[in-house]
């Protein structure tokens, strides 16, 4: 049996324990998670530092800021999240009780991306543990010191037998997809996404998957350009623009194009300083591979701002593209690098129109102080989500559904979404074996009358919102059973 | 069948042109398909009965009402549903507008099923309709005179360029299947859901798949047998056990089975009278091959029957049938058997008749009949199943407020009421951010520094509704 075989093993055996499923055991092993990152920080940063070059300051900030935050609101919900959800009724089931019970689904499979390795991969497990599931989690080896970093620090915190950590590359990851689980959470490309998928459906496995894309930005001519540029920068070049949805090119009218050019220049030096390569708080390209990738995609645009690069630290300058066409390299594929593209259009129509003739991104971006503009664009295109006047930050709001749409994802998670995509939410209808007089009319024989009475109650809905109506319906109901049952009888 | 790549290529178009997008359309399009539904009472009832002889009550109730029901329900709430969702906001979107927004995918396949043709057509179309999505329908075709009958009165009720019947079979559905949709609904087996989802993952389309399974109901504790037969019978035998939500097979103890017997005995007697084969209310097998292959399980199981038996190839008869002694080893207990065939097997106690059900796929619906409360709860939080009926079957899917779907091998996704809108919808997370509160937003620019970064921590901490950073 694989190393693979016998991790999925263990923790279905695990799951099958029932251990997983008290409220109890699952908040004792989230608050044991969010041990793990305030008691490791130092390691968490230096592997972090060693990956992607992220600064000490960066790491919180972007991934365990982020996971805290949502351990916190998992232990605190859970009681609500995992109650039974009463649904209204129908008046042949005013008396029964009738909700929805979300159960754990079994044992899950995270697999993980490798520019925010913590986040992205352990925020599903938040989601996979609240819902009281076992969680097989697949770190990416891209990111290689922080998935030994997991391998060695989770079983220390949390059931290992329960939540496995299984490193390795591509055919570790191939041998654990042939395995059967309950559902397979992914985050990285649409290639592999496709494979994942492909695996998932011998099984019948449902899957999540949190895709990219080109996510574009938007500019209108009027607004507050210093601001938007600002955001935009940040947006762009946090982690060197590994982020999948930083903004991945801009859209604007030629007239402003220096202008964004200029204020984008100021931002990066706020920022980065005069020379990025030596500030701390500037990250590097994950591996030459991607960087050579990058790099390439340039080949064909006019460089605006930066282009410097050094291939032995894979470190690329935050970077410009003027006047770039549809056609060049760089507007090909998801960037994912500090590269910022910049092609003009005339108009928010001719930006729409752009934007919609290509697949739906994971992010949309408008900047603009006309609020009709950014309804015409939320009205006329689809993306997973849709940011006005910022960049990055509607991943941080618990209460929205995190996710892509088309070829930038399937299913969201956060919050209270995380808990319930990885759950099954069961219809549940519990009646008793008394008044079956009102049941009598569905049975056959089938008569002309029963057939009128069934029509009404067992389909007519009913939403039934208060107490007295309730009384009241319920009056109804015993009266109109025992004038049946004498009709039938 | 006509060139799917051009018909679909029709739909994207209209699609693109966003005439699905208003309310006011999604609203005629929807009371299109209700007068569809109530000008063709007769006509669809002539088709069911010809593709299933399904007697007019069970037409009326389980085909005709619960999408009329279904529709309305739709109707009634499509403007709430289409309202921007507003959540909660942390301290540093107070200013923001923070809303999720349903928009439609685009177009959607929607395969029906041939035991209820019109319903598992229908039902996902009004969610589809609600949701502004554009839809090509391939109806089974299996169930031929609902197929036809939706070829016609399809394009005469809604909008040609938005919503398509194709027909076709085995061949057909796949070669569509080579094509990108934005969702595929699907109703049917599992062997043809796994290449559904395999077309999919091409395209990287999301699914819904409304499967099936062996529907286990259990029996144990103190019990009013009469009326627990009655539900039984009632919900094995509609549409000749063709549901897949029908309880496929019992488990109780020796001594329950005894009690049983007579009470099943007495109320196939008082539904169908002595001779069920001429009775109107009771249905046929849709195909020749469906009914052999339903005689085929019945003649090698090990079990007695007990009750019926009785068949009839020219009419497609299976009389309702109930076998003893039948072990997980016989071949009825190999596959969903989705005829009006019952086996019991008896187990001893209902912790053995839990292990059993939990060493099996997880079924679309489980049921348990009890006038203990203490054992149904103990099935309920000891087994997992798409849905759950207590003392009772099938009518947990007729409320449009209970999501209707399976899990594991019975299927994923769900809908019926508000479920299907949302299974037809993406949901967009939207936040409009104001141009002011640059000083709060700047603490997240580097450079970065300790201090910045406390007065971040310390403004997410404080706050009561959580948020990650900034």
């Amino acid at each position: 049996m694989s190393k693979q075989q016998l991790a999925v093993e263990r923790a279905r055996r695990a799951f099958r324990t029932g251990r997983s499923k008290p409220l109890e055991y699952r908040i004792q092993q989230l608050k044991n998670l969010e041990r793990l990152f305030v008691e490791r920080k130092k390691e968490i940063a230096g592997a972090l530092k060693k990956d992607l070059n992220k600064s000490e300051h960066g790491t919180p900030l972007y991934e365990t800021l982020g996971l805290e935050g949502e351990i916190q609101l998992a232990v605190r919900k859970l009681k609500e999240w995992a109650a039974p959800r009463p649904v209204s009724k129908n008046l042949l089931t005013l008396s029964d009780e009738v909700y929805i019970k979300p159960e754990p689904l079994g044992v899950v499979l995270i697999i993980g991306a490798w520019n925010y390795p913590w986040a992205v991969t352990i925020q599903p497990l938040i989601g996979a543990i609240a819902a009281g599931n076992a969680a097989v989690i697949k770190p990416s080896e891209v990111s290689a010191h922080t998935a030994k970093l997991m391998e060695d620090l989770l079983p220390l915190y949390v059931d290992k037998e329960l939540y496995p950590v299984v490193t390795g590359g591509v055919p570790e990851t191939q041998e654990l997809l042939k395995q059967r689980f309950d559902h397979v959470f992914y985050t990285g490309n649409c290639a592999v996404g496709k494979i994942v998928m492909e695996a998932a459906s011998h099984h019948l496995t449902p899957v999540t998957l949190e895709l990219g894309g080109k996510s574009p930005c938007y500019i209108d001519k009027n607004c507050n350009l210093t601001i938007a540029c600002r955001r935009i920068a940040w947006g762009k070049y946090t982690n060197c623009g590994q982020t999948c949805i930083a903004p991945d090119y801009i859209l604007c009218d030629p007239s402003i194009q220096d202008r964004v050019i200029q204020e984008i220049t100021k931002s990066v030096q706020e920022f980065y300083t005069e020379n990025p390569k030596t500030c701390p708080d500037y990250g590097r390209i994950i591996n030459q591979r991607h960087f050579k990738r990058i790099m390439a995609m340039a080949e064909d645009s006019t460089v605006a701002m930066g282009g410097d690069n050094d291939e032995a630290e894979c470190y690329i300058a935050p970077t410009v593209l003027r006047d770039v066409k549809p056609e060049a390299k760089v507007m090909q594929e998801e960037i994912f690098g500090p590269l910022l593209p910049i092609l003009t259009v005339d108009s928010v129509d001719s930006a729409i129109e752009f934007i919609n003739d290509r697949e739906k991104p994971l992010a949309l971006y408008v900047f603009s102080s006309d609020n009709k503009l950014i309804k015409r664009v939320v009205d006329e295109t689809s993306s997973g989500g849709f940011l006005a006047n910022d960049c990055l930050v509607h991943f941080s709001v618990n209460d929205l559904p995190f996710g892509g749409v088309g070829n930038s994802g399937i299913g969201a998670y956060h919050g209270k979404f995380s808990f319930d995509q990885l759950s099954h939410l069961r219809g549940c209808l519990i009646k008793q074996l008394k008044m079956e007089g009102v049941n009598n009319m569905r049975y056959p024989p089938h008569t002309a009358d029963k057939l009128g009475w069934a029509r009404f109650f067992i389909l007519k809905h009913v939403p039934v919102v208060r107490t007295f109506k309730l009384a009241a319906l319920a009056m109804l109901v015993v009266i109109a059973a025992a004038i049946i049952q004498r009709i039938l009888d | 069948m006509e060139c799917q790549g051009e018909v679909i290529a029709g739909l994207r178009a209209a699609f693109h042109t966003g005439v699905t997008i208003p309310l006011e359309f999604r609203l005629t399009e929807l009371k299109g398909l209700l007068a569809l539904m109530e000008e063709n009472e007769a006509q669809i009832l002539d088709a069911l009965h010809r593709d299933l002889r399904k007697p007019k009550f069970e037409a009326a109730i389980s085909e005709i009402e619960i999408v009329r029901n279904d529709i309305c329900f739709a109707i009634n709430n499509l403007k709430t549903w289409m309202l921007p969702e507003y959540v909660g906001t942390n301290l540093a979107t107070k200013f923001d507008d923070c809303f999720i927004q349903r928009q439609p995918f685009g177009v959607v396949l929607i395969i029906g099923a041939w035991n209820y043709p019109l319903q598992l057509i229908l039902l996902p179309l009004v969610g589809a309709i609600a949701a502004g999505n554009c839809a090509l329908l391939k109806p089974s075709e299996i169930s031929q005179a609902t197929e036809a009958l939706l070829a016609e009165l399809i394009p005469k009720y809604l909008s040609k360029e938005c919503y398509v019947v194709t027909c076709g079979g085995a061949e057909d559905t796949r070669r569509l299947l080579e094509n990108r949709f934005d969702h595929i609904f699907y109703t049917g087996s599992q062997a043809v859901a796994r290449k559904i989802l395999l077309a999919a993952a091409v395209h990287l389309t999301p699914v819904t798949l409304e499967l099936g399974g062996k529907t286990p109901c259990l029996i144990y504790g103190r019990i009013d047998m009469k009326t627990a037969a009655k539900r039984l019978v009632w919900a094995k035998y509609f549409n000749a056990g063709q549901s897949c939500v029908a309880p496929d097979y019992i488990l109780c103890t020796k001594e329950t089975q005894d009690a049983l017997l007579p009470a099943i005995r007495e109320a196939l007697e008082a539904f169908y009278g002595p001779d069920p084969q001429k009775c109107p209310d009771v249905g046929r097998i849709v195909t020749d091959k469906h009914w052999n292959h339903l005689m085929d399980l019945l003649g090698k199981s090990k079990g007695n029957v007990t009750i019926g038996g009785e068949s009839t190839q020219e009419e497609k008869y299976i009389a309702p049938t109930v076998l003893v002694d039948v072990d997980e080893t016989d071949i009825l207990m190999q596959e969903e058997i989705f005829g009006p065939i019952l086996p019991i097997l008896t187990v001893e106690t209902l912790e053995e008749a839990i292990t059993f059900v939990n060493a099996r796929e997880k079924p679309l619906a489980l049921y348990v009949f009890s006038d203990e409360p203490q054992v149904v709860t103990t099935v309920l939080e000891s087994t997992n199943s798409g849905g759950f009926c207590a003392n009772d079957g099938i009518l947990h899917m007729t409320l449009p407020t209970l999501p209707f779907g399976g899990v594991g091998a019975s299927g994923m996704g769900c809908y019926h009421g508000r479920y299907t809108f949302e299974t037809f919808s993406h949901k967009r997370a939207c936040l409009l951010r104001s141009w002011g509160l640059e000083r709060i937003g700047a603490l997240r620019y580097p450079p970065y520094s300790d201090t910045r970064l406390s007065w971040l921590r310390w403004a997410t901490t404080t706050k009561k509704s959580s948020c990650s950073i900034m």
